[in-house]
């Protein structure tokens, strides 16, 4: 329980539905507080004690799991090595892969649990995941990683319901926290500041920007600041034409930047390949794909080879940035999530 | 004076009630009963749920006879500070307040300078005397406080330091929590023209560890220097006699009593004068201002009273309980460790390491059985925290972190600790397998 609405109506439903529920807020953060050495942080106060009050509201258990060593490992580190990789985290999905459906399920089960709960919004059905029917709160993307086995003991009350439905039923259950906002930014950069978050953990060395042909057309100040496909802040000055992140490559910390076909990628190759809604299979099949969180679908064809997934677009796409996830679906329907490594544009074919 | 159990004590719906369905394991999510949900129940004096209730030390239930005074006295009118008869009336009754708590404690009515509790009197012992201490001679700035006193004591003295110029100096204290009165020696000689004040708990809130109070207090007595001593747990507990023991200042409160939330005091000696941390009206010896809350003073002073005449007997059944306690836990945990000094400690409190376990997840597993016990202290987001006293006393943090404190008082029966030994088992057990987990 975030101390959010979605998980405060999910423990609602799912206490409503008979289950024996125990509300859990996880402490993630280790910002040190005065005067009490070990203090874990306290940027989650408010947040736990919106926590606690619905879970007094709904009438079950609650307790502060401090799973902070775990995020910080799993999450926080795992967020600034990708950067320094030059690739671009989600580190929410990870929080879901590595956090609340591994070490929180983990202990759960330990301790004598049968599954965890969230206010995730997304469907489960006949133990495939499926994309909640408010398409714009959909959050199948950042499950998709998620196991059979892992599936298997996840309950998700909210799939059937759009946002406004949840925030209209915590207010007739008397949930204070019908009307908190959404969260957007990622939980450990309480600022949003990404590019200062990232500097303060990997320092930041200034850098060329150079174009596809080695010229150097620019100067960056820190590579890990980039992300494939932006276009914004490159300050290039006006005589570059309309120029586009390519690739970043940290080693060298150079920035290749181009022109937007130059961004047009058509093949990628996906590692660790989590299958959920069907068998693995090595003989092309025809898919839709989402590239990143909120992004569009794309028609494709894919496969699995030697352990990857091969994803082919029908038509090409722009802004796919290695370490985001490829998510396959077959209509709403879950198929398999891989880390996106590499990206290429398949020789043109002649027409 | 016996306790009627569990009287009007009122725990969320759905705590207490789900101890039988968690007990087989894997069916954690069965259907639940009737009636539950819906926020908290309604109270009752007769809590239908069966709960046993190991955490005394947090707060006790109220006597009856102070429930009889507190309702009989909220329904009058009265200002203590007002000069009319309706003033008069509750002055008097805050004056007999006063003076039943002298009586109890072995002070003089004017000695008692009432609070609002125990955190009250602790800030205005630690902050009041040392900026009283401080004014009167600049040199005095190094505030010496046992390593593991509660927040109440060692937050605004750290608040001191980082704020006011003061220097925090903890003593050390040995395994079994005592503040041993060389260390206290010792740390005064090295200059005891710079210290402002000291300030050692009577007993401890964690592992019961009682300190020799009068040796300390006449040591720092010997340099003149003011001694404090947070008492919150040891009234009616141990002999506690203000004058006897030779301390400049005592914290106690109501609700470690079977008193009412709210109302405590720190009993001051003539002559000395901490600086105010509450400014205003100057009700209380011109060091304590705020409108004399006389129903809660009224019942804070019929508990202590009840609490300080049945001190004998009642230390004496409590001591019978917690050996079972820990004989019973030990037989079914052989690996359990005590921790705490072996005698010279508080008789109700037993506070066990459960090595290869978390104590928060213990505590969970016992809550879900209805059995209520603590962790340390816990900040305010709600995280268990390694005990300072625990990790003060040489325990390893990894033990600390393991270990829980079963606190006994009016209403603990046998009965409990049978419910508490039927159930330590499996919850080891289980805590141990969500350790190994995340290792």
């Amino acid at each position: 329980m975030s101390g959010g609405v979605d998980s405060a109506v999910a423990a609602a439903r799912a206490a409503e539905a008979g289950h024996d529920v125990t509300g859990v807020h996880l402490a993630l953060s280790k910002n040190p507080q005065s005067y009490r050495t070990g203090a874990r942080g306290c940027c989650t106060v408010e947040d736990s004690r919106d926590a606690r009050r619905a879970a007094d509201v709904i009438g079950i258990p609650f307790y502060v799991w401090d799973m902070a060593e775990e995020f910080d490992r799993e999450v926080v580190q795992d967020f600034v090595a990708e950067y320094a990789a030059g690739r671009t985290p989600n580190p929410c999905l990870r929080c879901n892969e590595k956090i609340k459906f591994a070490a929180v399920l983990d202990r759960a089960i330990a301790l004598g649990f049968d599954a965890v709960a969230t206010g995730h919004h997304v469907r489960m059905l006949d133990g495939r995941l499926r994309r909640s029917v408010d398409l714009a709160k959909d959050q199948s993307y950042v499950l998709a990683v998620l196991t059979s086995e892992q599936l298997a003991h996840s309950l998700f009350p909210l799939g059937d319901c759009t946002k406004d439905e949840v925030r209209a039923e915590a207010d007739r259950r008397g949930l204070a926290v019908a009307a908190k906002p959404d969260s957007h930014d990622i939980c450990f950069i309480a600022d949003g500041d990404t590019a200062g978050f990232l500097n303060g953990r990997l320092g930041s060395e200034e850098g060329p920007i150079v174009d596809t042909d080695g010229a150097v057309v620019g100067t960056h100040s820190g590579a890990h600041a980039y992300t494939v496909g932006q276009r914004k802040g490159l300050n290039l000055g006006g005589a570059v034409d309309r120029r586009y992140v390519l690739s970043i490559e940290p080693v060298n910390n150079t920035v290749t930047v181009g022109p937007r076909d130059a961004l047009e990628v058509d093949e990628i190759i996906g590692e660790r390949p989590v299958w959920n809604g069907r068998a693995p299979s090595s003989v092309p099949f025809e898919a839709t794909v989402q590239l990143r969180a909120h992004g569009e679908v794309h028609a494709c064809r894919a496969r699995e080879r030697d352990g990857a997934l091969v994803i082919e677009l029908d038509a090409p796409a722009t802004g796919v940035a290695a370490g985001q996830a490829a998510v396959l679906y077959d209509d709403d329907i879950v198929l398999a999530s891989a880390t996106i490594a590499a990206t290429s544009r398949r020789a043109a074919t002649a027409v | 004076m016996p306790m009627p159990r569990r009287a009007r004590v009122c725990p969320p719906a759905g705590v207490a009630a789900t101890g039988s369905a968690r007990e087989g394991g894997s069916n954690r999510l069965s259907p639940r009963g009737p009636g539950r949900g819906g926020g908290w129940g309604t109270c009752t004096v007769d809590l239908p749920l069966a709960m046993v209730y190991f955490d005394h030390a947090a707060t006790t239930p109220l006597r009856p006879a102070v429930l009889d005074v507190l309702t009989e006295e909220f329904g009058r009118l009265g200002n203590a500070s007002s000069l009319h008869g309706a003033g008069r009336g509750a002055r008097r009754v805050v004056e007999e307040a006063r003076e039943a708590i002298a009586e109890s404690l072995g002070c003089t009515p004017n000695e008692v300078v009432f609070t609002s509790g125990g955190t009250e009197a602790d800030n205005l012992a630690v902050k009041g005397l040392y900026w009283a201490r401080s004014a009167a001679d600049p040199a005095r700035r190094r505030i010496l406080v046992g390593a593991a006193e509660h927040h109440a004591v060692l937050d605004p003295a750290r608040w001191l330091a980082d704020h006011q110029g003061a220097v925090y100096e903890e003593l050390p204290v040995d395994p079994s929590g005592q503040v041993r009165p060389e260390t206290l020696r010792a740390a005064i000689e090295r200059d005891p023209a710079d210290v402002a004040l000291v300030s050692v708990q009577w007993a401890n809130n964690e592992v019961g560890t009682v300190q020799p109070i009068a040796e300390l207090a006449a040591i720092a007595g010997d340099h003149g220097i003011p001694f404090h001593t947070d008492a919150v747990q040891a009234v009616g507990a141990e002999p506690v006699d203000f004058a006897g023991a030779g301390v400049a200042a005592l914290t106690l409160t109501g609700h470690k009593v079977g008193g009412p939330v709210g109302a405590g005091a720190l009993l001051l000696a003539r002559g000395v004068d901490p600086v105010p941390v509450l400014h205003g009206g100057g009700q209380e010896r011109e060091v304590r201002s705020g409108t004399l809350t006389t129903p809660l003073l009224r019942g804070f002073a019929t508990a202590v009273r009840s609490a300080v005449g049945e001190r004998v007997d009642h230390a004496a059944r409590l001591r019978a309980l917690r050996a079972d306690l820990v004989d019973a836990v030990s037989a079914a945990v052989p690996d359990v460790v005590v921790n705490g000094h072996p005698d010279q400690r508080l008789p109700g409190i037993a506070n066990l390491t459960f090595p290869g376990c978390e104590g928060d997840a213990l505590l969970m597993l016992l809550d879900a059985r209805g059995i209520e016990c603590s962790t340390g202290s816990a900040c305010s987001a709600g995280v268990s925290q390694a005990s300072h006293v625990l990790l003060a006393m040489g325990c390893p943090p990894e033990a600390a972190r393991g270990s829980l404190r079963f606190s006994l008082g009016h209403g603990s029966t046998h009965a409990d600790i049978a419910e508490l030994a039927d159930a330590i088992g499996p919850a080891v057990q289980r805590a141990r397998a969500a350790l190994d987990h995340r290792r």
